[in-house]
């Protein structure tokens, strides 16, 4: 994939497909330790150890409409052509953790890419679990929260189009204050 | 600079707009793949240039909504169009750039682009 935000749309997918309830998506950016990650949590089913020591192999999935499952091995791909890696956690009925991390000026690490796109694309596609993004670059924070966007927009539902648009100008308006 | 005092004043134009969620039921569906097979293919900016031709011709009646995917790699991205009461249609090999033409001449004008659809890729 040509951006990281792509794997990260990506790789939230799986966690909602595993049910979770809260989802995080946490990036770090410090130039001071040419370092980027990325990290993915969520509350959904979890996986047993046996599945997790086995997941990075492409050829490890529970979907049943093709024998490959390919979104953790690319993302792992990502992140060692660049000096980084990736590490998963996750526990049976608690959730799982997904952190990859990467060699910030790396010329071998793809561009973060355009996270607006991908926040409004997880959102519209399942509005129901809360997301909260952060995103921190040389200490400097943007955080965006459904939790407390929904308690703004009471009854109007998330996935409305003018709704998804506000998010969409919000984080890259967030995004550009940080220099991202 | 958006705020969060813009999503309140949204959140009030909406109330006033009753029938929103009754339009959006009945209405007209287009469905983007969008699992890994779809997702490296380009259906990120596919479903956002779908989103943003139908808030630019202010289309209340259609949704775009999300699927994973459907077993036929190799042709996505793909987008499925339901319009109430007819076949769906299968656009394959999707780009940004025939949206808005699915958009005018299927969506609004009733007449799916046959050259995009599955039939005429196989
Ligand atoms: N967050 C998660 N919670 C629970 N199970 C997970 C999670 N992430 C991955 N898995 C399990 O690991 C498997 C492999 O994931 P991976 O993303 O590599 O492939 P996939 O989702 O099966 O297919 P693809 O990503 O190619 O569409 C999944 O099928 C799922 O069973
Ligand atoms: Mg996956």
């Amino acid at each position: 994939m040509k951006e990281l935000s792509l794997h990260i749309l990506d790789i939230v997918q799986n966690s909602i497909k595993a049910g979770a309830k809260n989802i995080e998506i946490i990036i770090n950016e410090s130039t001071a330790d040419n370092l980027m990650t990325i990290e993915i949590n969520d509350n959904g089913s979890g996986m047993s150890k046996e599945f997790l020591k086995k997941v990075k192999d492409p050829f490890v999935t529970t979907r049943t409409t093709r024998k490959m499952g390919m979104g953790i091995s690319l993302f792992e791909a990502a992140a060692v052509q660049c000096g980084g890696g990736l590490d998963i956690e996750s526990e049976l009925g608690v959730g799982t953790k997904v952190k990859a991390s990467f060699e910030l000026m790396s010329i071998d690490r793809a561009p973060l890419g355009d996270m607006a796109e991908t926040m409004m694309t997880i959102i519209s596609g399942s509005p129901e679990p809360e997301y909260l993004y952060r995103h921190t670059k040389d200490g400097k924070v943007f955080e965006l929260d459904t939790v407390q966007l929904k308690e703004i927009l009471g009854d109007v539902p998330l996935d409305m189009p003018e709704v998804l648009s506000w998010i969409t100008g919000y984080i890259k308006e967030g995004l550009a204050e940080l220099n991202i | 600079m958006k705020s969060l005092a813009e999503l309140q004043a949204i959140r009030e134009k909406m109330l006033n707009q009753v029938n929103l969620r009754k339009d959006r039921e009945d209405g007209i569906r287009v469905v983007v793949g969008m699992a890994t097979c779809g997702i490296a293919a380009g259906a990120r900016p596919v479903l956002n240039a779908f989103m943003s031709e139908i808030e630019k011709k202010n289309l209340a009646n259609v949704t775009v909504t999300q699927t994973g995917c459907i077993g036929m790699c190799r042709l996505e991205p793909i987008v499925e169009v339901y319009m109430p009461g007819e076949e769906k249609v299968t656009y394959v090999k999707m780009t940004e750039d025939k949206v808005a033409r699915i958009v005018t001449e299927h969506i609004i004008n009733q007449k799916p682009v046959n050259e995009f659809t599955i039939g005429a890729a196989e």
